[in-house]
């Protein structure tokens, strides 16, 4: 049916739009288990125990079935390790034959040349394996002992099935930022596109974010790292921060949370992002009446999120309407302030912001799943003293949000 | 992979698009209506597109009935003097891959 036949107000950029929230999420993650098989130190859900109110298939299917009438182009799957769920296949199946592609986040260990196999036939499918550091030493002190060999083995296996372009998917770090050109080595080796994004102080990452997350000259090295390689690397959107050395990185360049974005966890509710599992940021349940889409419209923190944001300390910042004040969870979990600079702010206004914060106050994660029994680590942990004890602190990131599609996409265009 | 259409107004008469002809959505492009427009996702080449008003969804979702990409235009009322500009759109969202020209008619 036609529409009056205005023209286009020219003016209005798309993110603009985007800011104000959107009919549903572009980017959704759905973290579809607490459980892993690992206990990485820096894991944004405090992952590893299961947890009794999980999702169960049904529950899960109804979920897919709403996100299918409300046509999110796909979902960003993740955990925990979602492949160790007994109905992860199922699930997959179930999604994309319902037109909801998948991409999932995974450390690799179900990852069999079967399964490889299985996961290249469905064309809806994308796979990110996990891998925080280029050589074992540097990624098994964060992940694990034989996490390194377990992601090449699923590289392997992806290679070998054919599966079009799995992501090589890190986190940078302090101990691995110098090793980004052999990552995309190790991603070129395997038929893989490299996908880099950063390390948030959310779960027990707050835990670690202090001694891993990469320097002030790291994070000028990064930047340079991601303009001259552009587009063959995926961000996720994660480094918009870093936009205030000058030139915008590629993607939208904004916080998504609430707007474009936000997050399932394993028992159903909802929050803004998927690095901000807290109380703060938590919108609803899936459980509730109306399910996802009741939450995703009528959520009083997703309108509050939608609203014009105040850029505060930051607003009288040359560098604000690049970075816009940078990541809100990272904010938060360090305990500063939402409308001032993020913490790793380029113009170093975060480090002296964070140097005012009293210790011990910043927000504790909701929930922790950790688990319990001590991790099988071969050397020493690179913790804080915090709140839950050392050998607590370990399970991998959960997928953070893959914005791949975006990371190609100009706002500028088509125009009409 | 695709290459994302260009940012901005397309130069006029871009090659590979000619509004004169038959053109239909790619079979495995989505398309989601939203306030501003709609947006479009690619499931080949992962990418994702927008119409940036609903006139021009008016008219991609004319596309696929129409004899030309024209035809559509007119169909969904593009105002004359608006056409070259909705023309454009189409051809950068053709560039893009989002549009495939339907085979077998003129």
């Amino acid at each position: 049916m036609a529409q009056p036949s205005e023209a286009p107000a020219s003016g209005t950029r798309l993110v603009d739009h985007f800011q104000r929230g959107l009919d549903a999420p572009i980017c959704l993650t759905w973290e579809l288990t607490y459980a892993c098989n690992l206990s990485c130190v820096h894991c944004l859900s405090s992952s590893g125990r299961r947890d009794p109110r999980e999702l169960d298939t049904a529950e899960a299917r109804s979920v897919i079935d709403e996100l299918r009438r409300m046509q999110v182009f796909y979902v960003n799957i993740g955990g925990g390790e979602p492949t160790v769920r007994p109905d992860f296949f199922e699930l997959v199946s179930y999604a994309t034959g319902s037109g909801v592609g998948v991409k999932f986040s995974t450390n690799g260990v179900r990852i069999t040349p079967a399964a490889a196999r299985r996961l290249a036939a469905d064309g809806y499918v994308d796979v990110q394996v996990s891998l925080d550091g280029a050589t074992p030493e540097v990624n098994d002190a964060v992940r694990g002992p034989g996490s390194y060999a377990t992601a090449m083995r699923a590289l392997g296996a992806l290679a070998g099935a054919g599966l079009a372009e799995p992501k090589l998917s890190v986190v940078v770090t302090r101990h691995n930022a110098g090793q980004l050109d052999d990552f995309k080595r190790i991603a070129d080796e395997h038929g893989a596109r490299l996908r880099l994004t950063r390390l948030r102080p959310a779960g027990r990452g707050a835990d670690v974010w202090d001694e891993l997350h990469p320097t002030a000259d790291q994070q000028r090295a990064l930047y340079d790292w991601l303009l001259e390689h552009g587009e063959e690397v995926l961000t996720g959107d994660s480094f918009f921060h870093l936009s205030a050395y000058g030139r915008a990185l590629p993607g939208l360049n904004l916080c998504g949370a609430g707007r474009v974005v936000c997050l399932i966890d394993p028992v159903g509710d909802v929050y803004a992002c998927p690095f901000a599992i807290h109380d703060r940021f938590r919108a609803g349940s899936v459980r509730g009446p109306g399910g996802f889409a009741a939450v995703w419209r009528g959520s009083g923190l997703f309108a509050e999120l939608r609203r014009p944001q105040d850029g505060g300390a930051c607003s009288s910042c040359g560098a604000y309407d690049s970075c816009r004040g940078g990541c809100m969870a990272a904010k938060f979990f360090t305990g500063l302030p939402l409308d001032g600079p993020d913490p790793e702010c380029v113009k170093g206004h975060g480090a002296a912001a964070l140097a005012e914060v009293v210790p011990g106050s910043a927000p504790a994660p909701s929930c922790d799943h950790s688990h319990r029994t001590r991790p099988r680590r071969a050397g020493p942990v690179p913790v804080a003293i915090g709140r839950r004890p050392p050998e607590a602190t370990a399970a991998p990131p959960a997928a953070p949000c893959d914005e791949s599609p975006l990371a190609g996409f100009s706002p500028a265009a088509p125009e009409a | 992979m695709q290459p994302a259409p260009a940012p901005g107004p397309a130069p006029p008469g871009p090659s590979g698009f000619d509004p004169g002809r038959a053109w239909a959505l790619h079979p495995r492009v989505s398309v989601r209506p939203e306030p501003f427009g709609a947006l479009l996702y690619h499931f080949d080449t992962r990418r994702l597109s927008f119409l940036k008003d609903r006139l021009l969804l008016d008219v991609v979702r004319a596309l696929g009935e129409r004899p030309s990409a024209r035809a559509a235009c007119e169909h969904a009322g593009v105002p004359a003097g608006l056409l070259p500009r909705y023309e454009r759109a189409l051809a950068a969202l053709a560039a893009g891959g989002m549009l495939v020209p339907r085979d077998g008619e003129p």
